[in-house]
């Protein structure tokens, strides 16, 4: 019989439920996030717009690089004060 | 006492048999080696021991030190300092196909990683197999030295190895090589791993004949259980966080020694800081090689001209400051400026001259194609390379008129920086 050891970080990914989707926009706090990919900015420009029409509150955010996950920190600070985020990520 | 199993044997270290041991509340408190009725009798306070016997017998090597059984009989009694999960396979389930099921290799066939290898891995640091060498991303979860010996027996590697691919584990996970980054790219980059320093020779690592081909254990085993770690340990995998657009046969594995005994210059891990003389890894985060063929320059002016006129059209000959590059110099393209008395810092210099590309060919539509460089970096001439931008390493083998170039990835703090780290033992 062969016992071999596991190479992997065993880990067990806890599940996390989405946060349910608001019936609404109007009166929400919306957070867009750049990551700084080029004109990403030009798109969340146009979200910004059409989200001011719905009545949503726009809050903008940038990662430094593209090729780094977010900070802790911008998480976090967006974790507390927005309802919403919507994250443009292409060219 | 019966101790064919060897149990006993080993706990007490015993390496010849006959061996007479005194025993106090569990601890030994004194032995003899061997047979001599003289310390017989005095260790046991018994006389008369053994009457036909000669006084003296030196005895014989304990079967628990017998080469053939000293790993497995160290695995089955120290098992405990290894963490890791046990799995056991089923006696009709092939070895090799579990590891492919269970989504633990890069495609080709690995070393099942059983107690015995990798307790003989773990012999290759004196590093203790609980030490957490890095946050291996994208999951950053931690790696210790025993995940990276699993991982390391699976890719072939043999122990005198463990401490290279530790050195290549911890740069890999550093903000500034930025892993992850390398990982998710869409662009066709991996880690590739330049040694330096004596353990190249002392473990058998190629610099010479086909450098950057097949062949050699070393140079392909380390790469390899690079990328494994990443995979099982970070979770990385092709088509989930990484996202390749094309990939590169460099991701299975991209692994070399630099030529430090027929090199004109300095080594790598020299001109990056590290003593003369001490190991160490260098990480780029690179794609494939590609051939420059020049076989009529004797003279280094021109063949620095014939390295500016193909490093200038890397990823995009419109393209500039984004990317880095290495250039691995072979013997007989280093000879010309060797003989010309061409100091690295002296070529890189001359380099970086030619580099200086006009605006006219970088604006983006000029030439009639769309990629360039945006107008708000307008300037008369912009350099191909940000400053450090390009590495030199020498290697290759001894006859051909040829270098290498190994293109980079987004370049500088935003994206992947070279990133060389001293082996440890």
């Amino acid at each position: 019989m062969t016992i071999l050891l596991d190479p992997t970080n065993e880990r067990t990914i806890a599940g996390r439920t989405l946060t349910a989707r608001p019936p609404s926009l109007q009166g929400k706090v919306v957070g867009l996030l750049d990551i700084s990919k080029p004109r990403g900015d030009v798109f969340l420009d146009r979200i910004a717009e059409r989200l001011g029409r719905m009545g949503a509150k726009v809050m903008r955010y940038t990662k430094a690089t593209y090729t780094k996950p977010a900070p802790v920190d911008l998480r976090h600070e967006i974790a507390v004060k927005c309802d919403v985020l919507i994250e443009a990520l292409a060219d | 006492m019966d101790d064919r199993a060897l149990e006993m044997s080993w706990h007490y270290a015993i390496e010849t048999v006959p061996t007479l041991l005194r025993i106090e509340r569990g601890t030994e408190v004194e032995r003899t080696v061997g047979w001599n009725r003289k310390d017989w009798e005095a260790l046991s306070g018994v006389s008369g021991l053994g009457p036909s016997l000669p006084a003296h017998r030196p005895g014989c090597g304990s079967l628990s030190v017998d080469p053939d059984k000293a790993d497995a009989l160290a695995a089955r009694f120290s098992g405990g300092k290894m963490r890791s999960r046990r799995i056991e396979l089923a006696s009709l389930e092939d070895e090799m196909e579990s590891l492919f099921d269970r989504g633990w290799t890069d495609g080709l066939p690995v070393v099942p990683p059983t107690e015995v290898r990798v307790h003989r891995m773990l012999e290759g640091t004196r590093r203790a197999p609980d030490e957490i060498v890095a946050a291996v991303p994208p999951d950053l979860a931690p790696a210790s030295v025993e995940k990276v010996a699993i991982n390391a027996v699976m890719a072939g590697c043999k122990p005198e190895y463990l401490p290279v691919v530790l050195a290549a584990v911890e740069a890999a996970c550093t903000d500034q090589f930025n892993m992850h980054g390398v990982l998710a790219t869409t662009m066709p980059v991996g880690p590739v791993i330049v040694v330096n320093g004596p353990i190249r020779r002392a473990i058998g690592m190629n610099s010479g004949v086909n450098v950057l081909g097949q062949g050699n254990r070393a140079n392909l085993t380390i790469g390899r259980a690079l990328q494994l770690v990443i995979r099982n340990v970070g979770g990385g995998r092709p088509g989930e966080v990484d996202r390749a657009a094309h990939g590169s046969p460099g991701k299975l594995s991209f692994c070399f020694a630099e030529d430090e005994e027929g090199s004109p210059w300095e080594p790598l891990s020299v001109e990056r800081g590290v003593a003369a003389g001490a190991n160490a890894v260098t990480l780029f985060s690179g794609e494939g090689a590609r051939c420059i063929v020049d076989q009529k320059s004797r003279t280094p002016d021109s063949l620095a001209s014939s390295f500016a006129a193909n490093l200038r059209s890397l990823h995009h000959p419109k393209l500039v400051l984004v990317f880095d590059a290495m250039l691995v110099i072979g013997p007989e393209h280093a000879r010309v400026f060797r003989d010309a008395g061409w100091t690295k810092a002296r070529l890189r210099a001359e380099l970086d001259a030619r580099l200086q590309i006009p605006w006219a060919d970088l604006a983006r539509g000029a030439h009639g194609i769309a990629e360039g460089m945006p107008e708000q970096l307008r300037s008369e001439t912009l350099p191909k390379f940000r400053p450090g931008g390009l590495l030199l390493v020498h290697a290759g083998g001894n006859a051909g008129m040829f270098s290498e170039i190994i293109g980079g990835w987004q370049s500088g703090p935003g994206g992947s920086q070279p990133t060389t780290k001293e082996v440890r033992s």
